[in-house]
């Protein structure tokens, strides 16, 4: 079976409350939930020292929320698992929560929201859990619901994990449909890890959409010019241990947007007698 | 700013009439600015109304003055009604079908069932 938590069952069934409980102590999902929003908020691009109204779809037991909080946001937060938000109850978050599907269409009045963000519930749409549910009219219907209740100008981000090439296409034909302008983002796309899925929606007029963490132009350009090299050497592949064996390898770490200390004359030097 | 415009058949499924039996009321930290945002989103007779329902419209004028910015102590009522009165326990009705939605522990629930979605 696979680790995908969406193919295991419903999601107000797959958090109960035992993995509520585990979710919301375990300090390493906290840890990526916190830098997860922390991007969504730098791609919702909100005027800067102005107290806003946000969306939190898929609160959960709002880790999410917590951060919003901290930038001095106020929020509202909408989950189906009852059990994710005592969770959340319990933590004493700020925002006032609704127990709502997402999937059932976004039950707030018109143009309310100065934005909205979601960090890992969008793929949760995917599934048809019960017979009635149709992923496609309920994507459409969650959208179009969500295009009413933002405000002119504003954005929405969702952090999501699409499983294949279809389902981006999917999700982001059906929020063109909506109304939406925008695209998905992706974040270190080199890495198997740290990619990282943003869907960004933009209510009024197109704007480029912004740069993803990880990628410039010039380094596209590279990877082409790196892949003829690559084919030129293959088997002139630097012996391992050896300065230009560590060269690579950091570059690729740097690739990956892992942490990776600058390249020195001391890189891959033995360390003297002394020692 | 609730709404039941999901509902089958539901049009504008607002204001939703609020019904409470428990109500609690906490200490949240006063940020004019904010409110001052969130007044031009409002509907200000709705919330008028929702207010004096469950008994916490004392002071709240009727029509909203144009010159709401300034007025700290306006400013002071909007945001005791909107941030710190919570209601615990009782349920939201839909003007159009009659449907309750109800409220436990402070969460409205919204989920619809089967035959009621769109």
């Amino acid at each position: 079976m696979s680790k995908r938590p969406e193919h295991q069952a419903p999601p107000e069934i797959f958090y109960n409350e035992d993995e509520a409980r585990k979710y919301t102590q375990n300090s390493r999902i906290m840890e990526i939930q916190a830098q997860m929003t922390e991007r969504c908020l730098e791609l919702l691009l909100l005027p800067e020292d102005t107290p806003c109204l946000l969306l939190d779809i898929g609160c959960g037991s709002g880790l999410s929320g917590t951060v919003l909080e901290e930038n001095g946001h106020m929020w509202i937060g909408m989950d189906i698992s009852p059990a994710m938000l005592d969770v959340g109850r319990e933590r004493e978050t700020e925002g006032d929560v609704v127990l709502s599907d997402m999937g059932e269409g976004v039950p707030f009045r018109a143009g309310c929201f100065d934005g909205a963000v979601s960090v890992s519930a969008l793929q949760w749409l995917f599934n048809a859990d019960k017979k009635s549910h149709k992923p496609v009219k309920r994507l459409y219907q969650f959208f179009s619901s969500l295009y009413a209740s933002l405000s002119r100008s504003a954005r929405a981000v969702f952090q999501f994990y699409p499983e294949n090439e279809t389902q981006m296409e999917l999700l982001t034909s059906q929020a063109m449909k909506a109304g939406f302008y925008g695209g998905v983002v992706v974040d270190y796309p080199n890495s198997a890890k740290a990619k990282k899925f943003f869907l960004v929606l933009m209510t009024g007029g197109s704007a480029p959409l912004p740069q993803a963490l990880g990628t410039d132009e010039s380094d596209n350009l590279q990877i082409k010019y790196a892949k003829r090299e690559a084919t030129k050497n293959i088997r002139g592949k630097p012996v391992k241990n050896t300065r230009a064996w560590i060269i690579e390898k950091k570059e690729r770490r740097r690739k990956q947007g892992k942490e990776t200390k600058a390249d020195t004359k001391y890189t891959g030097r033995k360390r003297s007698g002394r020692f | 700013m609730l709404t039941s415009k999901c509902l089958k058949g539901v049009m504008t499924g607002y204001p939703l009439a609020i019904n409470a039996t428990n109500i609690k009321v906490t200490e949240v930290d006063f940020n004019p600015e904010f409110i001052t945002r969130v007044i031009p989103k409002l509907d200000w007779e709705v919330l008028w109304t929702a207010a004096n329902s469950i008994g916490h419209g004392e002071g709240l004028p009727k029509i909203l003055e144009p010159k709401y910015e300034d007025n700290e102590e306006l400013l002071k009522k909007v945001h005791r009604v909107l941030l710190e009165v919570e209601i615990e326990e009782g349920n939201l009705t839909c003007p159009e079908s009659g449907r309750q939605f109800p409220i436990s522990k402070g969460i409205p629930n919204m989920l619809l069932t089967e035959a009621e979605v769109q």
